[in-house]
């Protein structure tokens, strides 16, 4: 079997480090993020890629803000749009890719494909491509966490769109009954899939919380610094027996539903994504911040970018010379 | 000494109890559990010994515990989740079949969803079409999943230690009008393999396989059978995935001719399946069609003399074998 070469993107849990190397560390998670994407992008105008991907460029605050406040050992659940989720929890780009290209190398020996990476190793219990599918897996995982007396969390991420699943308010309610440690992490990107939320969503966010009274907190999601600090609170909250939370993360998606999702006026305007674009870009946003701070310069986020930049380029031609499964793969873990 | 007999509903309780004791990550989800014991009374006593914690009360939520029974299955313990009236699993659809039944293959054998989904099947309580269907036939048809169907005590107990000491998920359905019936359980530690078949009763002119409740349905058929000279075989194959193919295949060229019941619906059903693995099988050692009995292709109407020809009896298995074996 063919072996992945590279370290993870990064090891969790930055929140011993100095002001400075953690929030540097931050902008490369995010970084990373963001050059996986476009990779991701590349691959597929390429034809190199089997299927579709849903990228999380426009959303990176929010993965890298809550799993930097995450343990190694904490669980995450993930979405179809979740290799932000993915990377920020650890997982390295190239298996990833890997993975993206139905190879046997991948997180899920090509098996899962873009919308399905795990990794027990960094405590990632799936992406999903069911709406709302993770939500009774990820408070399972805090059921085991209080049951076992671990004082591991979960972190439930989902878009928007999963307000709609029922099965989010029953395990909602659960969670709060048993005072459970998963936080649930609403990131509102404005779109189900080709339709703006509003016209799906009666009532507000938080008021959803507010009915099981869950602590609940919004928070501009483009900011990854407020994003930590809500988090941090949130899950130290849930870590020592205080019991679930809410949390809606506003932000944008910078591509469409998927990558072939390219003509989207009918649904939302080019000025609209230049604006988020321009004056929201969650990467801008702290890079301007590290750069009044004096913890970085222009050139040196260049050179972080370029660095990034030529890891993820190395990923994907691993990942293209990674080896297919053998045929002979394909009854094998239908049964553990 | 003769041999201990205990109710259907005593022996699912006792392998509860039993496996509890062996390992302290089973624990049990479900509505009205705990001190309830449920509304049948399998699970009477177990709250007091094993503690709210392992005996966990939910909220009317199949959906959300399921899925919850799923990711801590995921994440150390191996839940055995109880759902209430088999009808109502189709709340839980998504979580079994897409989330349980999928995790293992989809992560490349890196999660295991160790859990148990225990649930129950059968008509003729007067209970009505939402209360009463026999729908194990949906989650047989999904690979991941593993599907138990006891006909007795002694397999119940045996079955479902097994179930809980699985590695998958495995949903176990039991007969809710078999929960009083008696019969041998020994009182020691033993198990019985998914996967394996069990000749309840040997015979020559003719195989009725048979599942759950209709087990007993056809051995009292077998009985009235060999009062009118025809000598029938029950294989019971105990759980639909995996499947013992090869039992059911071998007592069909044994007998050249079976019937095979199940409570489910016909079509497109158990009965569909296994009456098409043994004319694959044994089709040249037939000597006629592999007949059909299950379920009418109705919902399970309420009022007494509709429900009770909605489902095989020992007299119609009889007259259907009779006209088999001796065709007029």
């Amino acid at each position: 079997m063919t072996t992945a070469t590279s370290k993870p993107a990064a090891s969790n849990s930055s929140a011993d480090l100095p002001e400075k190397e953690k929030w540097l560390h931050a902008h490369r998670q995010m970084v990373s993020i963001r050059m996986f994407e476009e990779q991701v992008n590349e691959v597929y105008t390429r034809a190199l890629m089997p299927g579709l991907a849903h990228l999380y460029s426009g959303e990176e605050a929010i993965a890298v803000g809550i799993c930097e406040a995450l343990r190694v050992d904490d669980y995450i659940t993930s979405t179809h749009r979740g290799h932000g989720h993915c990377l920020a929890k650890g997982a390295a780009p190239d298996r990833m890719f890997a993975e993206l290209l139905g190879k046997e190398a991948g997180y899920c020996r090509g098996k899962g494909g873009s919308m399905h990476i795990a990794d027990p190793a960094t405590g990632n219990l799936g992406a999903n491509a069911i709406v709302g599918g993770s939500v009774g897996i990820a408070t399972g995982a805090a059921f085991s966490a209080k049951h076992l007396d671990t004082d591991r969390v979960a972190v439930c991420f989902f878009g928007e769109g999963a307000l709609g699943q029922g099965s989010l308010y029953e395990v909602m309610n659960l969670a709060q009954l048993w005072k459970l440690p998963v936080i649930y992490v609403c990131e509102n990107n404005m779109y189900n899939e080709y339709t703006h939320y509003q016209e799906t969503t009666a009532g507000t966010i938080l008021g959803r919380a507010a009915a099981f009274g869950l602590e609940a907190a919004s928070v501009d999601g483009q900011d990854v610094r407020a994003v930590n600090e809500v988090a941090t609170r949130l899950i130290g909250r849930a870590r020592s027996g205080g019991g679930p939370a809410f949390l809606q993360c506003d932000t944008y998606r910078y591509s469409g539903h998927h990558v072939g999702d390219i003509n989207r006026e009918y649904y939302r305007s080019k000025q609209e994504e230049q604006l988020w674009k321009t004056n929201r870009d969650p990467i801008l946003v702290l890079a301007k911040w590290l750069i009044d701070q004096g913890y970085a310069d222009v050139t040196s986020l260049e050179k972080t970018t370029a660095e990034v930049r030529a890891i993820m380029e190395a990923a994907v031609k691993f990942a293209i010379a990674a080896p297919y499964p053998s045929v002979d793969e394909v009854e094998k873990h239908v049964y553990a | 000494m003769p041999e201990r007999e205990l109710t259907f509903a005593q022996a699912v309780r006792e392998a509860l109890a039993e496996e509890m004791r062996r390992d302290s990550r089973v624990c049990i989800i479900g509505e009205d559990v705990a001190e309830a014991g449920t509304p049948f009374k399998v699970l009477s006593g177990l709250v007091e010994e094993f503690g709210a914690k392992r005996i966990v009360d939910t909220p009317i939520s199949e959906a959300g515990f399921t899925g919850v029974a799923v990711g801590a299955a995921m994440t150390g313990l191996r839940p055995v989740v109880d759902i209430m009236f088999g009808d109502f699993i189709t709340l839980t659809m998504d979580q079994m079949v897409n989330q349980a039944a999928k995790a293992h293959y989809m992560s490349g054998g890196h999660w295991r969803v160790p859990m148990v989904m225990r649930t129950t099947l059968g008509a003729t309580r007067r209970s009505a079409a939402q209360h009463s269907q026999s729908l194990h036939a949906w989650f047989s048809h999904v690979p991941g999943l593993k599907v138990v169907l006891p006909s007795t005590p002694y397999d119940a107990k045996g079955l479902l230690k097994s179930a809980i000491r699985d590695e998958n998920p495995v949903v176990f359905f039991e007969d809710k009008m078999m929960y009083k019936l008696k019969g041998p359980v020994p009182e020691n530690d033993y198990t019985i393999p998914l996967g394996v078949a069990d000749i309840k009763r040997a015979g020559e002119d003719i195989t009725l396989v048979a599942t759950s409740s209709m087990v007993q349905v056809a051995l009292g058929a077998a009985i009235m059978l060999e009062k009118a000279g025809i000598s029938a075989e029950v294989v019971d194959p105990r759980t639909t995935w995996p499947l013992d193919e090869k039992t059911l295949i071998d007592s069909a060229k044994k007998t050249s001719r079976v019937i095979v019941l199940d409570e489910g619906y016909g079509r497109y059903g158990v009965t569909a399946e296994l009456a098409a693995v043994i004319a694959e099988g044994a089709f040249y050692d037939l000597d006629a069609p592999v007949k059909r009995m299950g379920a009418m292709h109705v919902p399970i109407p309420f009022s007494p003399p509709l429900e009770d020809v909605t489902v095989p009896t020992e007299q119609t298995v009889f007259d259907a074998a009779k006209s088999m074996c001796q065709p007029s």
